[in-house]
């Protein structure tokens, strides 16, 4: 019997959960658990809206207070979560506080990861939550030059809000391309000449030996040696999933939480989003995936499979979207691309940074990517769910 | 129920086209449409889906 749900994480995986558990007639207890003492809000808009100073932080919040009053729920934000016990099914809390569930749902999601050896200081900056978003807001109004650490979609985003502010940009990858080597040549060219063309100094298999700066940092230092002054630094290098709370659990952890088909991670323990590795049936694997919308869709499928009960056979399958906005493009990729994979433009082109471009592996679609083209993306994300042959993805392309 | 997009939010992620191609599409002139503004019952769940998935919660439902 389901008296009492526990969902722990109060981001977008925790948020859709509790709604779809409303939404599906669950009307039992149901407790919500956040370590932020805000309310649940979107990250996207962190590294794009927060920055520029086009919004200020309460537009980012899914809901505003009164919206949550449907939702019954029992919020408990501002606390941490300190250990699952899944024999006793008890959460406990970091104030002390232990908290007994018939069922729960893990969206604890990740954090940032940092240099090795980088010690904290005034001047140096991460970006995943809210604070770091206003604190990094405030003071890029005082500077005139950043550096950017790890040319990932978060660094790029970050490097193009600040562009827009009219700062200094010096982006530092470690691989020899921005973006991801998977992304392919063409592509992560495209990309690195949109960020020269908006005045970055772009360094690519640039290594970071130091952060330079005793009381406050002054730049970074590369392991050539060179030194690039910079007013601030912005780290960007990946997140890590925040699994350290269940050790000793007895959930299995590698990388995350490893659920089964149905999303469950131990009986009446189900995960989802950043921290969870559920199988995903149009992956062929479990694989963690960082994505806004797998948030959405993970929390949701990890609800129903809750409600639905252990044993039930359910299955996940998705064609994993994400997107990135810099400047004024918008970047959409759907499916799993690899190095190597061939990637051909179908529509627009490069040159003028409006195309879609799809990814052949041996014979079948494994991927598309477009910038600025919409509607030409629409029809190959469809198209890629039905897991179709190349020469057929191509002759829809015509 | 009533379906409406606030194109001020809109920003063509596309994927309610996807969801709910009977209510959604985007249009020849590349902004967002909705198709059927007051769609039958039974497109309810996939609706609901597209709000739930719209990135930029630009679709609401009265009723």
């Amino acid at each position: 019997m389901l008296r009492h749900i526990v969902v722990v994480g109060a981001s977008l995986a925790g948020l859709r959960a509790v709604e779809t558990l409303r939404e599906r007639g669950y009307d039992g207890a149901l407790t919500l658990i956040g370590d932020e003492g805000r309310p649940p809000y979107d990250r996207p808009p962190l590294s794009k809206q927060v920055l520029q100073g086009v919004w200020e932080p309460q537009q980012t919040f899914f809901r505003k207070k009164e919206g949550f009053d449907s939702l019954a729920l029992d919020m408990r934000l501002g606390v941490r979560a300190r250990a699952l016990d899944v024999r006793a099914r008890q959460v406990l809390l970091a104030d002390g506080t232990t908290i007994g569930y018939d069922a729960a749902i893990v969206a604890t999601g990740a954090r940032v990861r940092t240099l090795p050896g980088m010690r904290l200081r005034p001047g140096l900056h991460v970006l995943r939550g809210l604070d770091d978003a206003i604190a990094l807001h405030r003071e890029l109004g005082e500077v005139a030059r950043v550096a950017v650490v790890g040319c990932g979609f978060i660094g790029l985003e970050v490097a193009a809000s600040c562009r827009v502010r009219g700062i200094g940009v010096t982006a530092i990858e470690a691989l020899p391309s921005a973006l991801t080597p998977a992304a392919g040549r063409t592509i992560c060219e495209t990309v690195e000449s949109l960020h020269r063309d908006h005045g970055v100094d772009l360094r690519t298999g640039a290594r970071v030996a130091d952060v330079v700066g005793d009381t406050r940092v002054s730049g970074v230092r590369l392991s050539d040696g060179s030194l690039i002054e910079a007013d601030l630094v912005i780290v960007g290098v990946g997140v890590t999933p925040n699994t350290e709370w269940l050790e000793g659990s007895g959930l299995t952890l590698e990388d995350g939480i490893v659920c089964d088909e149905s999303g469950e991670a131990a009986p009446g323990v189900y995960a989802a989003g950043d921290v969870a590795r559920v199988p995903n049936a149009w992956l062929g694997d479990a694989r963690r995936v960082e994505h806004w919308t797998n948030a959405v869709e993970q929390g949701v499928f990890a609800a129903e499979s809750l409600l639905a009960g252990g044993g039930a056979r359910r299955r996940f399958s998705s064609v994993p979207y994400f997107w990135s906005d810099q400047y004024d493009r918008k970047i959409q990729f759907a499916g799993s691309a690899r190095p190597g994979d061939e990637v051909v433009v179908v529509d627009g082109s490069t040159a003028e940074r409006r195309f879609v471009a799809l990814y052949r592996r041996a014979d079948s679609l494994a991927a598309c990517l477009a910038m600025n083209h919409p509607r030409g993306f629409i029809k190959f994300r469809k198209l890629l769910a039905a897991k179709p042959r190349w020469d057929e993805a191509l002759s829809a392309s015509l | 129920m009533k379906v409406v997009v606030d194109l001020t939010l809109c920003d063509l992620h596309g994927l309610c086209v996807e969801t709910a191609p009977e209510v959604f599409e985007i249009a020849d002139d590349g902004a967002l449409r909705v198709l059927d503004p007051s769609p039958p019952e039974a497109l309810r769940p996939k609706v609901d889906k597209a709000v739930r998935e719209c990135p930029t919660a630009a679709i609401t439902v009265e009723g």
